[in-house]
């Protein structure tokens, strides 16, 4: 499969000021980060608040610059377009961001939210927006009547379909969500998740899926990239991924998810300040396996793991979540829609 | 044995510039000292007003009924000045942003010092004294010089820690903790969920834990209460809300989440939405959603009704399928 978006040894610090404005070190958002996405494909970074996943997601898009390293999107490096060139890639790199409340303008109706996108890369005329935000808002499952609504009258899973509607309206390549999902409830987290779904496979998206919850990910992605304190600590297929996570900090991640059943932490303390991040091996003050090696060298990411002992470690003590049995899978299967195939 | 909260009927109404409308209606449930039951649903259905009643914490345009026991007392016959007293002392809550109920302007020991000093009439160095014992119970890692911390030096999980040192300085009765790990990380999440069971077998202390994450009450709960629109759709022990629920709402809420072994499936999907509680139709609140619904759904309003030894679920046509 050939990449449509690459990015190479990304770096992005934004600086510490003091009271005063002095530089008093820099927050190491994103450190060193390489990964590629094809089209057709969908990739989630996962990792816990702070780690850098934002801040990736628009060096990414190319909303913001990074102190170093490139991004390449259809083998063009956004670094190098003039701002104008670069507004023009906009149209093939759409995001939806958490919060539905926020990522729509209270003042704008639903009409011109969705047809802002169509005017502003000329891609409709005027006569023919009505007819397209339709037929946008009947794919994203509202109904053409929705348009001439407020934001405020939807609810938050509304919201996020008139989002939805909004990203594809100028026909993207590639669509970045920034926790898509995680401001709403499950019932309608799981209609968003099933509508993402869908939309990704049959249009063909490349999808770009920022997530904290694993289960959400392992719905949605082909690939995970799991990151801590800006670095890429491992990266693979998500069903082996989740099933034999490698590196400790994912093995943590996966079984602090709760529901397999009372037991002990997976790992204590919090997660450190990306201002002055540990040295060597970011997870080693958290890491129960840690060596004297850990402490000073910086693993680097080969064969899909960032870890010193990556071949040495035990192998995962697999967390096994409860499992629904066949009464429960005969009811559950009533609230699946009729004559939608599983 | 006494529980250590028993709510019968509670109900909530507010007044509104549309109208009253009811919040919670009817909901029941006990719990006994050391015990945790959940309260799960979806945003709205009344899982906070709920524990604001039974805290005493209401604004004035809510009005309580029902009958709500702590250890036995009757706490809606209280004055409020009573109810002021038991707060801190004999019931304590913890809430989803710590950094909302901790004062920035006083170090963490000395927060936790005037909570005891109220309570307990200790002195102030004796109070500080006892702070820092309680830092140390909720494993804070060299407790004394955190103790000199402001809120603002503390990480997301630490700041919880003092929460929940706080509520238990006085070793209340009860303990609500509504969401305490929603906004944390999920493997400081974890140790959070740990401590709280640790205390609880440590100081007897019965907790109620509002979530809408079915893991946490998987892991963490003797018994859930599954709320919908107001009222209790569901009660069973923790174990049997997973392996037998009887709501279909129940049944869906568990469908719908996300999980991460077993085959990779479409996920359950409870079509439309809660109803207004300003027009809650006739019948059963779920109906219009519900996917076995039938034409007496939509007329008779079910009453939870007891299936086996605490468990019992609010739907006509339950039992649904006998196993
Ligand atoms: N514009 C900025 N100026 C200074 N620091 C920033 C800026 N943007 C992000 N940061 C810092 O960079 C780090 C990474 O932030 P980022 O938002 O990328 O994390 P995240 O993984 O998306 O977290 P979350 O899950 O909480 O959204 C954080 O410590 C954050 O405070
Ligand atoms: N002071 C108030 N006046 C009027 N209505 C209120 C008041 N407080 C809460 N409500 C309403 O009561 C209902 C129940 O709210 P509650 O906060 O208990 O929901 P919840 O179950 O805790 O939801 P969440 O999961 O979002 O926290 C909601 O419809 C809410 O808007
Ligand atoms: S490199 Fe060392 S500290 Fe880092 S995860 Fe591997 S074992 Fe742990
Ligand atoms: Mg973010
Ligand atoms: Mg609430």
């Amino acid at each position: 499969m050939t990449a449509l978006l690459e990015a190479y040894d990304l770096v992005k610090h934004f600086p510490v000021r003091d009271a005063i404005g002095r530089k008093r070190g820099a927050v190491h958002a994103v450190d060193g980060v390489s990964l590629s996405v094809a089209a057709g494909e969908t990739l989630a970074i996962v990792g816990e608040s702070g780690c850098g996943k934002s801040t990736l997601g628009r060096l990414l898009l190319g909303l913001i610059p990074p102190d170093e390293g490139q991004v390449r999107f259809g083998g063009e490096e956004l670094t190098q377009l003039s701002p104008a060139a670069l507004r023009a890639r906009r149209r093939d790199m759409q995001m939806i961001f958490q919060d539905p409340y926020a990522s729509l303008d209270p003042r704008q109706t639903v009409q011109d939210a969705v047809a802002e996108p169509l005017r502003l890369h000329r891609i409709v005329p005027r006569a023919g927006e009505i007819a397209r935000v339709a037929s946008l808002l009947t794919r994203v499952g509202l109904s053409p009547e929705h348009a001439r609504r407020w934001p405020h009258e939807f609810s938050g899973g509304q919201r996020q379909r008139v989002a939805i509607a909004r990203a594809l309206a100028s026909g993207p390549r590639l669509i970045l969500g920034d926790e898509p999902v995680s401001a709403l409830d499950v019932s309608v987290q799981a209609q968003v998740i099933e509508l993402l779904r869908g939309l990704i496979s049959e249009m063909g998206l490349a999808f770009i899926l920022i997530s904290h919850d694993l289960g959400v990910v392992r719905q949605i992605a082909d690939r995970v990239a799991v990151m801590y304190l800006g670095r890429i600590v491992e990266e693979g297929p998500s069903e082996a991924l989740l099933a034999a996570p490698r590196h400790p900090y994912t093995r943590a991640l996966r079984a602090a998810v709760p529901g397999g059943g009372r037991r002990a932490a997976p790992v204590s303390g919090d997660v450190p300040s990306p201002i002055n991040p540990p040295s060597g091996c970011r997870f080693h003050t958290r890491c129960p396996h840690v060596e004297d090696i850990c402490r000073s060298v910086v693993p680097p990411l080969a064969d899909g793991v960032a870890c010193h002992l990556a071949d040495r470690l035990p192998p995962f003590a697999a967390v096994v979540d409860r499992q629904p049995n066949a009464r429960l899978v005969r009811l559950q299967s009533r609230f699946r829609p009729q004559g939608d195939a599983a | 044995m006494t529980p250590a909260l028993a709510v019968t009927g509670l109900t909530v109404s507010f007044a509104t510039d549309r109208g009253v409308f009811r919040a919670v209606d009817g909901l029941s449930f006990s719990v006994a000292p050391g015990e945790t039951l959940a309260i799960v649903g979806e945003s709205g259905c009344g899982k906070s007003v709920s524990s604001l009643a039974i805290m005493g914490l209401l604004e004035g345009n809510a009005r309580v009924g029902g009958d709500l026991r702590l250890a036995g007392q009757d706490l809606l016959a209280m004055t409020p000045e009573a109810r002021r007293k038991l707060r801190g002392a004999d019931m304590a809550m913890i809430f989803q942003e710590p950094m909302t109920s901790l004062n920035p302007a006083f170090c963490a020991g000395n927060q936790i010092a005037e909570v005891l000093a109220l309570h307990r009439g200790l002195s102030r160095h004796a109070a500080y004294e006892e702070a820092i014992r309680a830092l140390d119970q909720v494993r804070i890692p060299d407790a004394r010089r955190r103790a000199a911390q402001y809120p603002h030096q503390l990480s997301g999980g630490m700041r919880q820690r003092v929460m929940i040192a706080m509520a238990l300085a006085c070793r209340p009765k009860l303990l609500i903790a509504d969401e305490p790990t929603t906004a944390l990380d999920v493997t400081v999440q974890a140790q959070i969920l740990e401590l709280l069971d640790e205390l609880k077998r440590e100081t007897g202390t019965a907790i109620v834990l509002i979530t809408h994450d079915l893991g946490v009450v998987a892991d963490h709960a003797e018994q859930v209460v599954v709320m919908y629109a107001g009222r209790a759709v569901e009660t069973a022990p923790g174990e049997a809300i997973f392996t037998h629920p009887e709501h279909p709402y129940t049944i869906g809420l568990l469908g719908a989440a996300p999980r991460l072994d077993g085959p990779r499936g479409r996920l359950a999907s409870i079509e439309g939405t809660v109803p207004d509680p300003m027009h809650r139709p006739p019948g059963c609140g779920f109906a219009p959603r519900c996917p076995f619904a039938v034409a007496e759904c939509t007329v008779t309003d079910p009453a939870l009704t007891m299936l086996a030894p605490g468990h019992a679920a609010a739907c006509l046509l339950a039992p649904l399928e006998a196993a």
